[in-house]
């Protein structure tokens, strides 16, 4: 175990080494970018409004009795979808989607010695390949977030004006009472760790993938593992300390 | 002019490599043969750095490569142009994108500059007007000839090859030995080729070394060869019935 984890943090430290260009780096980053943000937008937003109105529609089926304001279901929904919800499982889903695609294309570009042809060019492999990477996860998966909480509160919205379950003024007066700005630096910062330990992980996991195809199924598969057992522990780590 | 000197490599109680000695000069095509599993590729890749040698140095003009940090090793990187079994080409690059990565990151090439060199060394391969294409739309003789353009486009002073002709038909595998031929010759390039192919060691072999069982079993050139008295190298070499009736009749 002490062996894994010294191997990581010397191969995050090779990729924060100083660029040969800085030019062709920041290229990279911006294709990353796209690839991580624009890419996972169809699955947030599926997930995101589904969660929401789900969210909406068992808080208000729980708190079924006349001495509860039907408000009260638009605050639960509100808390639990930015603090929990759209960070959360977001992170999750993005571990499946974006991890094993990081995962396995650096682990196929390693098995058909692209790795190597970068390293006998003299090209810092995990710095071209591993840091535009991370720089991408930890600014697009909290961009995400964001707009995973706004589907999320547009979902249950939607869940009450459907199902009519909740007056949707009852909904929005829930959403306005009793915000605390904090759930949403909370979030964030939840976002930014799960955007780092997904692209870091699932990076670690794909370079030193060694043999053929199916050894980087299995290098996808364990990145997607990890990351998904790290972002609990995170949530749990972040979520004690600043609440 | 490379130099390797009492090389050994083990990997953990394996030990593939066994004390290699060789020099490795410039504008000769040296070839490093033997069966699989006798060290060439783990050779290759200890010149290259790939792999630290357990013991021994490697010396690039006089300079020592295997003590040199990563930064260190870099100028002489810049130098080295390689030809993978496999080619490795970037998947997500085109043509000619593959051959202007090194450009873009080690130069200061302008863009029409650097399209000059790529349209160069695509023409000098024969692959004209391939620029556009992706690695999964070529075919293997087309790729190790857009492996070889990249290689050359740094200029370099050194080329390795692995395995060259390793899924070609031998019409294919010629053209590629000639054109690294040409481009050795051309430039005065140190070239190191690891093949198991005796039409390349017959038609191109101007210096060849053989390994058997991780030790240099042998050094000569391509018309050595047929008057060897090496057994393992007999065995190696002459181990088909067509081999063999062709040693008659030389």
């Amino acid at each position: 175990m002490f062996t894994t984890l010294g191997k990581y943090i010397l191969l995050i430290r090779l990729s924060f080494k100083k660029p040969e260009k800085f030019s062709v780096y920041w290229g990279e980053i911006m294709r990353e970018m796209v690839s991580i943000g624009i890419g996972s937008m169809g699955i947030i937003s599926i997930i995101s409004v589904f969660i929401g109105a789900v969210a909406t529609i068992q808080v208000a089926f729980q708190l079924a009795s006349p001495l509860v304001p039907r408000s009260i279901a638009g605050s639960i929904s509100r808390d639990s979808t930015i603090l929990e919800f759209s960070p959360t499982i977001s992170a999750l889903v993005l571990a499946g989607r974006v991890g094993s695609s990081i995962a396995s294309q650096i682990g196929t570009m390693r098995v058909t010695e692209q790795i190597d042809a970068l390293e006998i060019m003299g090209v810092n492999a995990p710095g071209y390949l591993i840091a535009p990477k991370i720089f991408a996860g930890i600014i697009m998966v909290p961009m995400l977030v964001i707009y995973s909480m706004v589907l999320g509160i547009l979902g249950g919205y939607l869940a009450c004006a459907i199902t009519g379950d909740i007056a949707t003024t009852d909904y929005v007066m829930g959403l306005r009472d009793g915000f605390q700005p904090i759930i949403i630096q909370v979030a964030l910062v939840k976002a930014f760790f799960y955007g780092f330990i997904i692209t870091s992980i699932c990076a670690y996991q794909g370079f030193y993938t060694s043999g053929g195809a199916l050894e980087v199924g299995q290098s996808a598969t364990t990145g997607v593992v990890y990351s998904c057992i790290f972002i609990l522990f995170a949530d749990l780590i972040i979520t004690s300390a600043m609440l | 002019m490379i130099e390797i000197q009492d090389i050994y490599k083990t990997f953990g109680d394996n030990e593939v490599l066994k004390g290699i000695t060789a020099t490795f000069e410039a504008g000769k095509n040296n070839l490093i043969i033997g069966g699989s599993g006798s060290g060439k590729t783990t050779l290759l890749k200890c010149i290259v750095g790939l792999h630290e040698p357990t013991k021994g140095k490697v010396i690039f003009n006089g300079e020592d490569f295997t003590t040199m940090s990563f930064e260190e090793r870099v100028p002489i990187r810049k130098q080295i142009g390689m030809l993978f079994q496999n080619s490795a080409l970037f998947d997500s690059m085109t043509v000619e994108e593959n051959i202007i990565f090194p450009l873009n990151l080690f130069t200061d090439m302008s863009k029409s500059e650097k399209l000059d060199r790529a349209n160069f060394c695509l023409e000098r391969v024969n692959l004209k007007d391939k620029n556009k294409l992706y690695p999964s739309e070529l075919s293997g003789g087309m790729k190790k000839r857009v492996g070889i353009a990249r290689a050359i486009a740094m200029e370099p002073k050194y080329l390795f090859v692995d395995e060259p002709n390793s899924g070609l038909d031998p019409k294919t595998s010629i053209v590629i030995d000639e054109l690294i031929n040409e481009l050795t010759q051309e430039y005065k390039i140190t070239t190191v080729i690891v093949t198991h192919d005796m039409n390349s060691v017959m038609g191109i072999g101007d210096h060849i070394i053989f390994l058997h069982q991780g030790k240099k079993a042998w050094e000569g050139t391509n018309k050595d060869i047929a008057h060897t008295d090496n057994q393992e190298l007999n065995d190696f070499v002459f181990a088909s019935k067509f081999t063999q009736a062709a040693k008659e009749k030389l």
